[in-house]
């Protein structure tokens, strides 16, 4: 890895910091965007971690507990998934660290366009106070709310909601669509024209490369969701027929588009998290990250490949055996680069001189609790046994593996690694492993027992069940209690942190953080690298 | 490598321009997909829309081949027609051109006007089965209590048994199903209508 010189007059004080509400409402700092971000993902988290909790009491026996109308067991389901995707995993991760340390990382004062950062924030919060009001209006016949699934699908989305709750809930993606489309540019375009001298791309550290492959990806996926959400609302409202067969045209077509965007999308979620873990597992093995290059390409072959599988998520809509195949075979193919990152991070670790600090925890937590997600998303990839799973908890339980135990694992992972450089406050590490071992115990009482479910044949997107199924329902709601509990610490944590007087040192991981950001004060001075940082090579360091 | 500013200057508008321009792109493929789709399933039978074009010249029919032809009506909510064909199968030599009569009559006490759309199952045969001529897609506007008989002609292309993936197959569907044009009204708005008119049936 490459390391900065030192240049001790860049960051000297002069901190001028400009009033709270120009400061916060009116920001330009990619650092204060960032924290925003980060105060809203966490806000848009608890709220759809509530939904959840509503949905785990509901499973918890069969019957209906506490929701009168099922209905409205599907606007949780349907507010959860879009929340959660959309105003949480995204918001954190791309907005929120990529915001504050892509900067930093690259060397570069601020992000290309402060004031469309702001934007892109800012729409970010509307199109989430316009899915809150879909909550409230609406939906299916005599229930509030969109009961459609984050997948939006007609007819159901169209014909089966006749109140105006889904047409709030397309305003919400629209919104939060142009917000990180407007963001993904920014990306691109710091990433690609402001990195410090003697930065090359292939310096450059792992996490800014996952941000830039996310912003492509974000920039080529988003715009579809955004012209097939119009049709659906046009079709809704001016009596067009794009996904209606009484005017000629076809559902099957709204799938199409939504999972051309809808693929893309989890990678979105997932390839900041992966550039965030090969930092962690770098500084806490104190050695350069094994494979850099395999690493970063390995995030650009996901990033492609992940345009040519979207149909794996609709082998039942009666694709040809061809079709099916093709598909089966580029999904198995995304297993060879995610294998080759894997890899990479156990060879990363092994023979380092490793330190199990939180954020270490919480990354090799993620490495294994991935691989039994990616692992399942191999045994789905397979068409011919996807249209049994298909549908099912056993899907549930994938997706919510790579996502709930993968991205949500590194959010927090990046929240122990970066808090002391973000505040220059230290969470006490044993709340940090307090904590992951709720989580990791919780998620996995949460999760695993989904797979059982879904091979018996729980559908998902019901509110009731047999009660063959109630026995691991009620297991999977007590590891959502303990989940939750883990919760709890993290706030606790954070709470002793402000409360402490011990401050962070400039780098608190000592030898194995190579990366820039570890150059500069913790926390860092409110604009930094007015003087650009000069890129040396370290000899030896590949 | 360009040296970066503060300001990031005259390269990083270009690559803003560019993302923008490549975003826009990529709302208007969604867009385009949409002929796009009609298209490529109109010539590839694909997701069961049936082909359509002129009748195979006799001597291509397979005389000692034949598929089974069955025939599915339904009338969507909204709509107070009466819709059935005048057998409810037929058995077509592979190649050989049928015509099939459908009967619709309007029930109600209005004059309504209805618009067909079809569909074979299973969704592989779309590719194989050929309509030369059909009411599909027309609107048709019926006095209350008239009744039209409406003619579907079609053949089974031979092709079908040189298909590993229908090669076996010796029966199929086709179904139609007439909603009420919608004059471009919106399916939320229909729906409520068709509710508040009391009309029965489920989607």
């Amino acid at each position: 890895m490459a390391t900065a010189a030192a240049h001790a007059e860049a960051h000297e004080v002069h901190d001028h910091k400009p009033s709270f509400f120009a400061r916060w409402f009116l920001s330009t700092n990619h650092k204060d965007i960032g924290t925003l971000y980060l105060l809203f993902a966490f806000c848009a988290g608890m709220i759809g971690a509530f939904l959840s909790f509503g949905i785990r009491m509901e499973m918890e026996a069969p019957g209906l507990q506490y929701f009168s109308n099922p209905a409205t067991y599907n606007v949780f389901v349907t507010g959860h998934g879009l929340i959660m995707v959309f105003f949480m995993v995204m918001p954190a991760l791309i907005g929120g660290f990529g915001n504050w340390f892509v900067p930093l990382m690259i060397g570069a004062p601020d992000m290309a366009f402060p004031r469309m950062n702001n934007i892109s924030f800012w729409l970010t919060v509307a199109g989430f106070c316009s899915l809150l009001c879909s909550l409230f209006v609406e939906g299916a016949p005599g229930a509030s709310g969109a009961g459609t699934g984050w997948t939006v699908y007609p007819p159901l989305s169209t014909a089966g909601h006749p109140g105006p709750a889904v047409d709030f809930a397309i305003f919400a993606l629209h919104l939060s669509g142009a917000g990180s489309i407007l963001g993904a540019i920014n990306f691109i375009t710091t990433i690609l024209n402001m990195r410090a001298p003697g930065m090359t791309l292939h310096k450059m550290p792992l996490f800014a490369w996952a941000e830039l492959v996310t912003a492509f990806l974000l920039l080529l996926s988003l715009p579809v969701l955004a012209g097939a959400i119009t049709m659906l609302l046009t079709d809704r409202n001016f009596g067009t027929t794009f996904f209606d067969p009484a005017g000629g045209g076809d559902p099957i077509l709204y799938q199409h588009l939504f999972w051309f965007f809808g693929h893309p999308e989890v990678y979105i979620m997932i390839l900041p998290a992966f550039g965030i873990v090969s930092h962690i597992i770098a500084t806490f093995s104190r050695k350069p990250v094994f494979g850099y290059l395999a690493m970063a390409y390995a995030m650009v072959a996901i990033g492609v490949v992940g345009f040519v599988v979207w149909a794996h998520h609709m082998y039942t809509v009666g694709l040809s055996l061809q079709t099916q195949s093709y598909f089966v075979f580029a999904t198995m193919v995304i297993a060879v680069p995610t294998g080759v990152k894997i890899f990479s991070w156990i060879a990363t670790m092994w023979g380092g001189s490793i330190r199990f600090t939180a954020a270490m925890h919480w990354a090799v937590g993620f490495i294994f609790l991935f691989t039994v997600g990616g692992v399942t998303g191999v045994v789905l990839a397979n068409s011919a046994v996807d249209k049994y799973l298909h549908d099912t908890y056993y899907v549930v339980a994938h997706f919510h593996y790579v996502l709930s135990l993968g991205a949500v694992f590194i959010i927090f992972a990046g929240i122990y690694y970066w808090f002391p450089k973000m505040t220059g406050h230290i969470i006490p590490e044993w709340a940090g492993k307090l904590h992951f071992w709720l989580a990791f115990i919780g998620a996995n009482v949460l999760f695993f027992p989904m797979h059982f479910l879904g091979l018996a044949g729980m559908p998902r997107r019901y509110a009731d069940y047999p009660d063959a199924f109630a026995q691991w329902h009620k297991v999977s709601t007590y590891g959502g209690h303990i989940f939750g509990l883990g919760m709890f610490v993290f706030v606790i944590g954070v709470v002793l942190a402000f409360r402490s007087k011990e401050r962070a040192a400039d780098n608190p991981w000592g030898e194995g953080a190579t990366t820039l950001e570890w150059t500069l004060s913790s926390p860092p001075p409110f604009h930094q690298f007015e003087t650009l940082p000069r890129i040396v090579d370290e000899p030896g360091a590949h | 490598m360009m040296t970066p500013r503060a300001n990031p200057g005259r390269g990083a508008t270009r690559t803003a321009f560019a993302c923008a321009g490549l975003a826009i792109g990529m709302i208007g493929l969604a867009f385009a997909s949409v002929p796009l789709y009609d298209a490529f399933c109109k010539a590839t039978g694909y997701d069961g829309t049936p082909r359509q074009g002129p009748a195979l010249a006799a001597s291509a029919a397979r005389a000692h081949d034949s598929m089974v032809v069955h025939f599915d009506t339904n009338v969507a909510p909204g709509l107070a027609w009466k819709f059935a064909p005048e057998a409810n199968r037929v058995e077509a030599t592979l190649g050989e051109t049928k015509t099939v009569f459908f009967r619709v009559q309007n029930t109600g006490s209005k004059p309504s006007t209805g618009v067909a759309t079809f569909n074979v199952q299973p969704g592989l045969m779309g590719s194989y089965f050929v309509k030369i001529a059909c009411f599909c897609f027309n609107e048709q506007t019926l006095q209350p209590g008239e009744t039209l008989d409406v003619p579907v002609v079609f053949y089974v292309d031979p092709a079908v048994r040189d298909d590993s993936n229908t090669a076996h197959l010796s029966e199929m569907t086709l179904s139609y199903t007439y909603f009420a044009a919608k004059n471009g009204q919106p399916v939320t708005g229909s729906v409520a209508n068709s509710a508040s008119s009391g009309s029965k049936g489920d989607f």
